[in-house]
């Protein structure tokens, strides 16, 4: 019923409007097309739609540098990308403050007076020549420089004793598997679940029983994800059961994760959690937003490196995170020493 | 034809009429329902986004069970995102936007007494009302409509026990997409065959106007893409019902393993965006045209460029086919294949660029009309470069890595496609008001709607870049489960109150537009001294658009203000209609 209500306010509104045209139609002089004086007020408030768009860009950037994400990138990879974004970044404003100038400052200046002739000017090669050419030398470079970072980021071939982790994406949790002693994956697929096993990791599968399970706790952050500073970690990606997505974007890293397939990501971090608990970004950051808990009466909280659910995987998919924690490469040993293996877990 | 002009019943005329000016009216009046639906779900969600745990009655009153203590469920959060991009997108932007404009423009602009086939027309919008039909009932059912997002992914769009939309709802989803695209295929030959085939004496390619080469070239791509989302639907239906594993494999849920192996989600994903990405084109590509005649008749001056701008729309169609990969970088899709489409992604910058470029030429030094379609135009232009640059960012897959599915990516195509394509409609509508009805709208509440309108949506959408930049993914119910997000929620709100503030300009235009119909001023037979063709038929619609022959036409549709050697204007005024020969002296462009 009340929806009925609402409907009805929304009906006398466009009523109320309806009268309020009929007033102005009474008082109005008859001209089809805008009279001399609205093309007047129109184009200075188009000027003033600028000065709008100026100030919003100018103060959104100033006002979200301590929202965004800490400047640093925490993996190596990162690097490469945020200069690209930077460099595109730059290009982008550059020519957004250009071409909205061009055009409200041509709305204002051309607004129509009566007996002002327009410049008949329906073509020009040169022109048309340069404003194809230029563009495309600028999107030949940004194309090359941007083909040359995705091979970058995307090719671990080549990389130094690399670490192997699984991560396994289900409604709604990420769990993970290390490769242990002989860095190499057991196989795995859905049709081996079974009680403990939970991920599906054929017991068979020789590679299997030096694996280390990050042991499945419920809840928010119980569970912690450890990798080492300074190695690259090679990410192999499940899903149990439909599409998620590892997104971490600390590291600038995020990928897919495809029932039926296995698909990878890989990068170096290079700051720990420690390290990055005193990056100015994030200390300005976590400030403001303790201060706003502190007002609504939740707990100050700390920074961590996070995996988020980037892929729309059911009702609880804004609520499907696991903590990375980056640590100094003997700290990640040592803690992974701590943690059993799948021989130790079944042989108990 | 004009000659049999038999008797009209109520039915004929009103309801399953043939003749192009009803239906395109049709295809309006539905597309504005769709879309004040689509708006009003935009709006209940940015109240959840903004108050994340607050109790709103309209939200009790609007979503019943689903909204029980005046808090939307999650469920009914990922349906009203579904349901608003689905009728957004395919509902209101693609047939509403071409149905209105591709008919009523098509016969009118190239000097045609009606489409090649009327009947098939009248069917195309049927189907199209029967589908948008199907798709709002699906709002009513117990278990809710679909809610596995716009792009309808599998799995989980395949699996009821994924989430509860996939059920009857995401069944009533296929079933009206699949007739969506029956009445879109229909339509789309439709207009192809019109204007290759019933052009007027003289009406050469090279004479059309803009929107005719965008309608026609939109029809193209619509007809070469759309069937390949009809298949990739069909596949959907036939894994979701009959057991096959074509997007399917290796799925354990609720408990057991289900049979389905071998298939693949990404197939879909190709299939879809392959439609998906044209799909944006068939949105905009319509809006561009109706920009480009608005631009030009108020500015008084030829559009700049015109075979440049030809080019340029049917090099973004042709690029627009190839380019659908730069969706899916991070999908576990080989490398390799994003290097290819980050390099055909970024080539569309360039016509793109030259079409901005061309708009912007065209209004300088010309003498503005500033009328509401003028004032949506140049908003149109604004959008579309706010908007449009930041597809650098998205179109190169290492930067999309981390930018990819965040709310930039919706602050982006929301300027460039859903901002843009709407205002190009609105400059549409307020153009070709006085064609469509015989009568002028209201000129002050035009600039109180468009004043409003404009600001509210660079308000909306310019602030959530940035809240993309700081990693908030989207299609989030609510961002209270990582206090990264916390100190988003202030933008949050002033984006919502933009929203609103938005959403309620539009009670403006449905005023003045339904107003206008009844109680309008009489328009004359050519408000805005433009020289297309539409404009030489009488101010009331008969059968067949001219009483007697067709005009023919002498001349390309863009000769304002051109001058003799004298430096006199040409006739003593500053448009030369399609219709007058060439004169002794005069240089045809």
């Amino acid at each position: 019923m009340k929806a009925l209500f609402f409907i009805i306010i929304f009906v006398v509104l466009i009523v109320a409007c309806w009268q309020f045209v009929k007033l102005l139609g009474l008082t109005k002089v008859d001209n089809q097309t805008a009279t001399e004086k609205e093309n007047n007020i129109n184009g200075w408030l188009m000027l003033g739609l600028m000065g709008f768009i100026y100030g919003l860009m100018i103060y959104s950037m100033y006002g979200a540098k301590d929202v965004l994400l800490p400047r640093a990138s925490a993996s190596e990879e990162g690097y490469h990308i945020d200069n690209l974004f930077v460099m595109t970044m730059t290009l982008i404003l550059v020519v957004q403050f250009i071409m909205q100038f061009l055009l409200f400052f041509f709305s204002f200046k051309y607004r129509g007076i009566d007996d002002r002739k327009a410049f008949f000017f329906a073509d020009s090669h040169k022109l048309e020549t340069i404003w194809t050419v230029i563009p495309t030398i600028v999107l030949s470079g940004l194309i090359i420089y941007g083909i040359w970072t995705w091979n970058n980021v995307m090719d671990s071939s080549d990389a130094k004793d690399p670490i192997f982790i699984e991560l396994y994406g289900k409604q709604f949790q990420w769990d993970a598997r290390y490769a242990g002693e002989d860095n190499q994956l057991g196989s795995a697929n859905v049709r081996f679940i079974e009680g403990t096993n939970t991920m599906g990791v054929d017991m068979t599968d020789k590679n299997s029983a030096d694996d280390i399970p990050l042991v499945v706790n419920e809840g928010k952050f119980v569970k912690e994800l450890h990798v080492p500073k300074g190695r690259k970690v090679i990410f192999k990606i499940r899903s149990q059961d439909v599409l998620h997505s590892v997104f971490m974007p600390h590291f600038r890293a995020q990928m897919n994760a495809v029932p039926g397939m296995v698909t990878e990501i890989a990068f170096t971090p290079v700051i720990t959690t420690a390290e990055m608990r005193l990056n100015e970004d994030t200390k300005a950051k976590f400030e403001a937003i303790n201060e706003l808990r502190k007002e609504k009466g939740e707990e100050a909280v700390e920074f961590d490196y996070l995996i988020l659910c980037n892929k729309i995987c059911g009702s609880s998919h804004y609520n499907m995170q696991l903590k990375i924690v980056v640590d100094e490469e003997a700290d990640f040993n040592k803690w992974l020493a701590t943690q059993n293996t799948f021989a130790q877990i079944n042989n108990k | 034809m004009s000659d049999h002009h038999h008797k009209e019943t109520f039915v004929t005329k009103y309801i399953f009429s043939q003749d192009h000016k009803m239906i395109s009216k049709q295809y309006l009046i539905t597309g504005i329902v769709m879309g004040c639906i689509g708006v009003f779900m935009s709006m209940l969600f940015r109240l959840q986004l903004a108050y994340p745990e607050q109790s709103f009655s309209i939200i009790e009153a609007f979503l019943g069970r689903a909204g029980e203590g005046g808090v939307m469920t999650p469920d009914m959060y990922l349906s009203l995102v579904t349901i608003h991009g689905t009728i957004m997108v395919f509902f209101v932007l693609t047939a509403a936007l071409s149905g209105t404009f591709s008919n009523l423009l098509i016969p009118f602009q190239i000097g045609a007494r009606d489409m090649a086939s009327p009947f098939l027309n009248m069917l195309s919008y049927w189907l199209f009302f029967l589908s948008s039909v199907i798709m709002l009932l699906s709002l009513f059912i117990e278990t809710g409509p679909a809610n596995a997002g716009w792009t309808i992914y599998p799995p989980l769009s395949a699996l009821p026990q994924a989430i509860s939309g996939s059920g009857l709802g995401m069944t009533m989803w296929l079933v009206s997409m699949a007739i969506f695209i029956a009445s879109s295929l229909m339509g789309a030959l439709n207009y192809i065959v019109t204007v290759l085939n019933l052009r007027t004496i003289g009406m050469k390619m090279t004479r059309l106007p803009l929107t005719i080469w965008a309608f026609f070239v939109t029809a193209i791509i619509g007809v070469v893409s759309f069937p390949v989302l009809l298949s990739a639907a069909l596949l959907l239906i036939m894994d979701r019902s009959f057991g096959t594993s074509f997007f399917l494999s290796d799925i354990y849920i609720a408990g057991e393993v289900l049979h389905y192996k071998g298939g693949s989600p990404v197939l879909f994903e190709h299939l879809f965006w392959f439609l998906g990405h044209p799909e944006v084109y068939i949105v905009i590509l319509p809006a561009m045209g109706i920009v480009s005649e608005v631009l030009a008749t108020n500015s008084r001056k030829p559009i700049f460029g015109y075979r440049a701008m030809i080019i340029s729309i049917i090099a973004i169609a042709f690029l627009s086919t190839i380019v659908w990969g730069h969706h899916m970088f991070v999908t576990g899709m080989n490398p390799f294949l994003g290097s290819v489409f980050t390099f055909t992604t970024l080539l569309i910058a360039i016509p793109s660029a030259v079409k901005a470029f061309n708009w912007i030429t065209t209004i300088w030094k010309g003498n503005l009309r500033m009328n509401p379609a003028m004032l949506y135009s140049i908003g149109f232009v604004s959008t579309f470069i706010t908007g449009g640059l930041t597809g650098l960012i998205l179109g190169d897959s290492a930067i999309d890595i981390n930018v990819h599915d965040t709310y930039f990516v919706v602050a982006h195509f929301h300027l460039v496609m859903g901002v843009s394509a709407i205002f190009g409609m609105f400059a549409g509508v307020y153009h070709w008001f006085p064609k469509m009805y015989g009568k002028m709208m209201n000129k002050d509440l035009g600039y109180l709607h468009f004043w409003l309108t404009a600001i509210s949506a660079y308000g909306v959408f310019f602030p959530m870049h940035f809240i993309g930049l700081a990693g908030l993914p989207r299609r989030y119910y609510n961002n209270t489960a990582f206090p990264i997000f916390d100190d988003l929620l202030h933008i949050n709100k002033v984006m919502t109150i933009f929203a609103i503030i938005g959403g309620l300009a539009q009670i403006i235009f449905l005023a003045n537009f339904f107003f206008s119909i009844y109680k309008g001023k009489r328009a004359p037979k050519n408000p805005w001294h433009a020289n297309t063709l539409e404009w030489t038929t009488e101010v009331d619609h008969i059968h067949g658009n001219w009483a007697g022959e067709i005009p023919a036409v002498h001349r390309w549709p863009y000769d304002y203000s051109k001058i003799d050697e004298n430096g006199d204007l040409w006739g003593g005024q500053d448009f030369t209609p399609q219709t007058v020969p060439i004169r002794d002296g005069e240089e045809e462009f």
